[in-house]
């Protein structure tokens, strides 16, 4: 465990391996990404296997030092960091695996593995931080990655627009952050978690210090994780390749904001108006982006607005004072819905096309992707047996048990309706008549499969590690030796899994009725009521709403700053160049060559000498 | 003897360094301006050789400045009217307004 800083070295050696002999090594460069990756994996696990045992280790180096102050930087390996390793690299590993069958052929095809390199490296920097301010300088790292591998396929415009779009409205969120940090640091006098946290808990920093920093750091967690405002760049950073979706706009950097939270924890639960401005925001996007979920046709799409309705579910946890339940649902969320991108990017990798009204009857043809889809379906849908439902159930039990009567009914009407569009997904990819235009679809190569294979098992079992059956292991296991983070199991009322798991089959039945039995019509709502549909189709008009408000005020902040600058600021220049050219031509026009002008200016010019010197008596006074 | 005021001889080089200085700055004829330039000297001259005979301090050296000044503007003149013909040559003109080669 002392050496754990080794792990996010290797897919830095990766990334820089790749940046300089990419193009020598072609295809062989997916090995090299693979290898490396796959060693940081296996240290990954073992250092988890040892923090089972071993208490948290900790070490720093001084990095910089100014007067007093000294900034250091160094790792932490606890119970949450061990944990985030494994997923990160895990998943990490998976997708690199897969993306060698699918970004086959790509020409850019090393640049891709050297974006993955440096994203992984990134990521387990971050969840490795013992920092603040190494935690930030990962943070931007990986929006760094994310916006590259977004922006991969550059020549679209599209993408490039959502690369920007995903940095600018991440960098808002950010700014939160870091004002947060520095209040902190203002309050506390350092950025070491442990030191904040131990002044927060003797009561060294006031209630609304605490509330307010609480709440910077969260606005940076809404901008990573796509959480209600900040949200509408996951959506659009689909534009990037399929595997990046699942690893980094699925699995990883959008948890990262759910992890930072559960990093500052014990800050948050100082203050009982900062866990409510999380759970209610947590609450809102749940539901918010779960109903536009409903409607959407890109099959990307559908899964983007499940990851951000499913990360509001994590947000809600902990701001429900569900530490475990949070992180529960991040892991299993992590391996539920890489899973589903991979199986989707093989669906698309074999239809060529992403919009659902152009699939349908794929499962006789895609005899591995498509249970693989299904898993993964019934996994985020919360049905009984798979982990979604655990770590599902564990959310609801939180909200109640804290006290969130409204939003546990939010979250469950959230439930019901990930339960609906996700099957409606599945119905319209995979059962009735094919309505693709492709001839030859044939089922991805084995190197896809694997991965999404290993996802599948994890995505089944990963909820029994933490279930109210068989123990609380990850939960006891996370909130060891740590009072602030809660307990390890919220109790809560038994028929609150029998309602999660009747809103889940409700929406499945509801779902099948609709789009495979086909006894409901499909426009049943979208007839009644057209303008519910039209708005949830466009989303609510965020973007609209983002573009009349913020991007024309700021379009009109910046002409009317362009005025100033052309009229103002060089009108001042000229006057100042135009004053200084008009002295010297005056000056200029002096010197005409005539001697006598000359003669008589040095004749007046001693007289008026003459005259102040008979009239002072010799002295300027 | 000595009826003549020293005022007088101050008065007569004032008028003589007026007219000289007029002359100078106002002339366009160069060779007039060169004649000017030398009635100011002459001024100068009137003025030391008064003070060596009627100053605070009587003394010679008065005297001997205005040789100097004298000699000095006989050569001055000479190279004055050296380069006047010279410039007359090369311009065809002794006009000094239009002797501008000097401006900026």
């Amino acid at each position: 465990m002392e050496n754990a800083w080794l792990i996010p070295l290797f897919p830095l050696l990766s990334f820089l391996v790749l940046l300089l002999f990419g193009r020598k090594l072609k295809i062989a460069s997916a090995y090299v990404g693979i290898i490396l990756v796959l060693v940081s994996f296996v240290y990954s696990v073992i250092v988890l296997f040892e923090r089972f045992t071993a208490p948290t280790h900790k070490a720093e180096a001084v990095w910089l030092s100014i007067g007093e102050l000294q900034l250091t930087a160094g790792f932490e390996v606890n119970q949450l960091n061990a944990l985030m390793l494994v997923l990160v690299s895990l998943v990490s590993l998976l997708v690199h695996i897969y993306s060698k069958g699918y970004m086959d052929g790509d020409e850019r095809f090393p640049v891709f593995y050297a974006y993955l390199g440096l994203f992984t490296f990134s990521m387990l920097g971050l969840v490795m931080s013992p920092n603040l301010l190494q935690t930030y300088i990962f943070w931007e790292l990986v929006g760094v990655g994310s916006f590259l591998l977004i922006g991969f396929y550059f020549y679209k415009e599209s993408a490039k627009q959502a690369a920007k779009k995903a940095f600018i409205m991440t960098r808002i969120g950010d700014v939160g952050l870091f004002i947060g940090m520095i209040l902190l640091f203002w309050q506390t006098g350092s950025f070491e978690y442990d030191e904040i946290f131990a002044a927060v808990g003797q009561g060294e920093v006031s209630e609304k210090w605490i509330t307010l920093t609480a709440i910077l750091i969260f606005i940076g967690a809404i901008g990573k994780s796509g959480q209600f405002p900040l949200h509408t760049w996951l959506p659009d950073a689909m534009e990037g390749p399929t595997p990046v979706s699942a690893l980094i706009h699925a699995a990883t950097m959008v948890a990262a904001g759910v992890y930072l939270v559960a990093a500052t924890f014990p800050l948050f639960a100082a203050s009982e108006t900062a866990l409510m401005t999380v759970a209610v925001i947590g609450a809102i996007t749940a539901i918010f982006a779960a109903s536009i979920g409903l409607v959407q046709t890109d099959i990307k799409r559908v899964l983007a607005f499940s990851t951000v309705s499913q990360l509001g579910y994590m947000m809600l946890a902990l701001g429900s004072a569900g530490y475990v339940a949070g992180v529960f649902h991040l892991m299993t969320h992590a391996f539920f819905k890489a899973l589903l991108f991979l199986a989707a990017g093989s669906v698309i990798h074999a239809v060529v096309t992403q919009d659902i009204e152009k699939m349908g009857g794929l499962w006789k043809k895609l005899r591995f992707t498509g249970p693989l889809f299904l898993i993964g379906t019934l996994a985020i849908s919360g049905v009984p047996l798979f982990s979604g439902f655990f770590s599902k159930d564990e959310i609801l039990m939180a909200a109640w048990a804290h006290g969130n009567y409204g939003l546990f009914w939010l979250a469950v009407i959230a439930a019901f309706f990930t339960a609906f569009y996700m099957f409606r997904l599945f119905f319209m990819v995979f059962s009735g008549e094919s309505r693709s235009k492709m001839d030859n679809v044939h089922e991805s190569p084995g190197v896809m499969i694997g991965p999404m294979i290993v996802l599948g098992v994890l995505a089944v079992v990963a909820g029994y590690v933490n279930t109210p059956w068989f123990g609380a292991f990850l939960g006891d296991w996370l909130t060891e030796g740590n009072p602030a983070l809660g307990h390890g199991h919220v109790e809560g009322p038994a028929w609150i899994m029998f309602v999660a798991t009747a809103v889940s089959l409700l929406g499945i039945l509801l779902a099948w009725l609709m789009y495979s039995k086909k006894s409901l019509e499909r426009d049943w709502l979208s007839s009644r009521a057209p303008i519910s549909y039209n708005i949830l189709v466009n989303k609510y008009f965020i973007d609209e709403f983002y573009k009349l408000s913020f991007v024309y005020a700021a379009k009109a902040i910046s002409l009317f700053l362009k005025f100033i600058e052309i009229f103002l600021v060089e009108g001042i220049m000229k006057a100042i160049g135009g004053i200084t050219q008009a002295f010297a031509n005056t000056g200029s026009k002096l010197q005409n060559g005539q001697v006598q002008t000359y003669g008589t200016v040095a004749f007046v010019g001693l007289a008026v000498l003459l005259v102040i010197f008979a009239l002072t008596g010799g002295y300027l006074q | 003897m000595s009826s003549v005021p020293i005022s007088a001889f101050l008065a007569l080089a004032l008028i003589l360094f007026c007219i000289g200085l007029y002359g100078a700055l106002t002339k366009r004829n160069t060779v007039i301006v060169l004649i000017s330039i030398e009635l100011m000297l002459n001024a100068v001259n009137i003025n030391l050789v008064t003070f060596s005979k009627y100053g605070v301090a009587p003394a010679i050296t008065g005297q001997v400045f205005a040789l100097f000044v004298i000699t000095v503007a006989a050569a001055e003149a000479a190279v004055g009217l050296a380069i006047l013909i010279a410039l007359y040559r090369n311009r065809k003109t002794v006009n000094i307004d239009e002797m501008d080669q000097l401006q900026g």
